[in-house]
């Protein structure tokens, strides 16, 4: 039986009051487990977005809950959120948010500067990460330099660089191209994913739903339905 | 330097315009105040130069004085009188006025005469040539080298020039400490000789220097003088009522005051706007830290520490720049009048904290507020 890693409880989120109130979470409950790839998939504006930032820390929901580990996030203080975005979750946000005027290493190193390893062994920690996604003869670059999928990577590897036990990651093919997608998501399956870790991978990419191993559908703020994931599942 | 302030340098050196623009805004200021201020030290310094060149401890005179230069001489009885106060070591009388030297050329000059108590010669200059006994001899001045000495012809042993037809001898060359603020040069002599050779008023005594016998007896020595109907000041006193005169009668204060408001505002608006805009640009940064696990307090330790970098290379740059020019002025123009003191650097440095803690409230109010959530809304 695989351990659970999340588990969210009628999470609920709504955004403005009034008139101007958008559902865009309507009571979604879902378990993720170690060891699995987890897709949601679902169109436009079906809420997945504000789904994702409720069980990493980033988005406080109007009701429910996200259990990670035994702990309610929800209930811990404010800075111990912080600190389970810094050590459990590694989100790799859609459009990268890489520091333009940092370069790539430096960029992967912020997590672990945030951990408080000292500057240098934040530097070799975040080299090897390069190298386990491949462009570690990037590390001194200003990420504009580099392509989609090389930020794509160094994103990947920011996220990684933490160790944590649940990535997630927010339509990553979206801005790349489907060779390169895939290349990014078979990458994630065979080198990111392990027994320890659970992902959790929005898209509504259907070119990399074989990764999945299940596949949660999502509309209009709601889960319409799970079912097993394509032929490279486990 | 901590990982997150070396990340938050990089962030704001690595900004090359930015950064420029804010250094420019606060180099600005900070030279503007220290000019502004370091000028008006100059002059308030130079005001005072008799006082402190005759070095004498306490000084006696009219209540109404306000500037070295217009003394409002006193009786000789006052002499006699303040001599038998308590505590007075000895008490010496002072001539201090304006002349018009007649040079070999045919050229006047106007100069400032200092006349010397003929017994004591007490607030006597160090010379550099001749020897201080010559004074006594027959129509005998010294001369003060300072940056005004060549408008007498730059005299030498034995030179000769006029005072209302008096035949006047350079028997000495004497250097000075401080040089005046008038641009007139200085010539030391006896007093007797002094109030012979100038047309004077009925009375004579312009200023009573006092030695006291311990400064245990200074506040004595000047609750009597008061008693007189005249005014006793330390040396440090004098120099303060000439400076509080300039600062506060003439204009010259309320308009150094005026300029150093304005550099600092113009400081401020140009390094506060520019900060910023930084902050803004860089707000959708700050909410992906937060998002990656970064503290509030933080985020606010990085904006403090740039704004405080910023700060402190701006006033480097500022100080650097208003003591170069000065030097360099200097240079070219001895008679420049610009004294960098510690207070000026201290007030410059306070300003420029406050510039910085105006920017960085702001950026900090900004950063406290933005929810990790609100970057996946461009
Ligand atoms: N910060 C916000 N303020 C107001 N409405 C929002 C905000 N974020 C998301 N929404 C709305 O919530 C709904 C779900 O958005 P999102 O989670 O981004 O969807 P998805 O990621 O599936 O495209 C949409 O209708 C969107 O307009
Ligand atoms: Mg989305």
């Amino acid at each position: 039986m695989a351990r659970l890693a999340v588990s969210a409880k009628e999470l609920v989120k709504w955004f403005g009051e009034g008139e101007a109130r958008t559902m865009a979470v309507r009571g979604v409950s879902f378990d993720a487990y170690f060891g699995e790839m987890l897709f949601i998939e679902g169109p436009s504006g079906s809420g997945k977005t504000t789904l994702l930032s409720m069980i990493s820390g980033i988005l406080r929901p109007n009701s429910g809950k996200v259990i990670v580990e035994d702990r309610e996030i929800w209930e811990l203080p404010g800075d111990q959120i912080a600190d389970f975005r810094l050590n459990t979750v590694g989100f790799v946000f859609q459009d990268y948010h890489l520091f333009p005027k940092l370069t790539t290493v430096e960029n992967v190193a912020i997590p672990l500067i945030l951990k408080k390893l000292d500057w240098e062994e934040s530097i070799s920690v975040a080299l090897r990460h390069l190298e386990i996604v491949g462009i570690r003869d990037r590390a001194y670059l200003a990420p504009v330099k580099l392509s989609g999928g090389e930020q794509q990577r160094v994103a990947i590897a920011r996220a990684l660089a933490s160790s944590p036990d649940i990535m997630i990651f927010d339509e990553p093919t979206a801005s790349l191209d489907g060779d390169t997608g895939r290349r990014i998501v078979d990458f994630v399956k065979t080198s990111v994913l392990n027994e320890n870790r659970s992902i959790i991978i929005v898209t509504h990419d259907s070119r990399i739903f074989e990764y999945a191993d299940r596949i949660m559908r999502m509309e209009d703020g709601k889960i319409i339905g799970v079912e097993k994931g394509g032929q490279n599942a486990q | 330097m901590k990982g997150i302030l070396k990340i938050a340098y990089k962030l704001l050196v690595n900004d090359r315009g930015k950064f420029a623009a804010l250094l420019v805004g606060i180099t600005f200021a900070v030279f503007l105040i220290v000019m502004m201020t370091s000028m008006f030290a100059g002059i308030l310094y130079r005001s005072s130069s008799t006082v402190i060149n005759i070095g004498a401890k306490i000084w006696v005179m009219d209540p109404a004085v306000n500037t070295v230069a217009n003394s409002i001489p006193m009786p000789d009885y006052v002499l006699d009188a303040v001599r038998s106060i308590n505590g007075v070591k000895y008490a010496v009388g002072l001539y201090s006025g304006g002349a018009l030297a007649k040079l070999p050329n045919g050229v006047y000059q106007s100069v400032t005469v200092i006349g010397l108590d003929d017994a004591s010669l007490y607030g006597r200059p160090s010379l550099i040539e001749g020897q201080i006994e010559d004074i006594f001899a027959d129509n005998a001045f010294i001369v003060v080298k300072d940056s005004e000495f060549p408008k007498l012809g730059s005299p030498r042993l034995g030179s000769e020039f006029e005072i209302n037809d008096h035949r006047c001898v350079i028997v000495g060359i004497a250097k000075v400490t401080t040089g005046g603020l008038f641009g007139v040069p200085t010539l030391y002599t006896t007093y007797n000789r002094a109030i012979q050779y100038i047309p004077s008023t009925r009375y004579t005594v312009s200023y009573i220097t006092i030695e006291p016998k311990s400064s245990d007896a200074v506040p004595y020595i000047k609750q009597q003088v008061k008693a007189l109907g005249y005014e006793a000041l330390t040396k440090e006193e004098f120099i303060r009522k000439v400076s509080n005169f300039y600062k506060y009668q003439t204009g010259l204060g309320t308009n150094v005051l005026l300029m150093t408001v304005i550099s600092f505002v113009v400081g401020l608006s140009i390094s506060g706007q520019t900060f910023y805009t930084f902050i803004l640009e860089n707000l959708e940064k700050f909410g992906a830290l937060k998002a990656i696990g970064a503290k509030g307090k933080e985020l606010v330790s990085m904006i403090l520490f740039q704004a405080a970098f910023t700060a402190l290379t701006g006033y480097g740059l500022g100080v650097g720049l208003a003591s170069l020019l000065i030097a360099v002025a200097k240079l070219r123009l001895p008679n420049y009048a610009a004294k960098i003191t510690f207070e000026n650097l201290a007030f410059a440095f306070v300003m420029v904290l406050v510039i910085a803690a105006i920017s960085s409230y702001i950026g900090v109010r900004k950063v406290i507020k933005i929810e990790p959530f609100d970057i996946f809304r461009g």
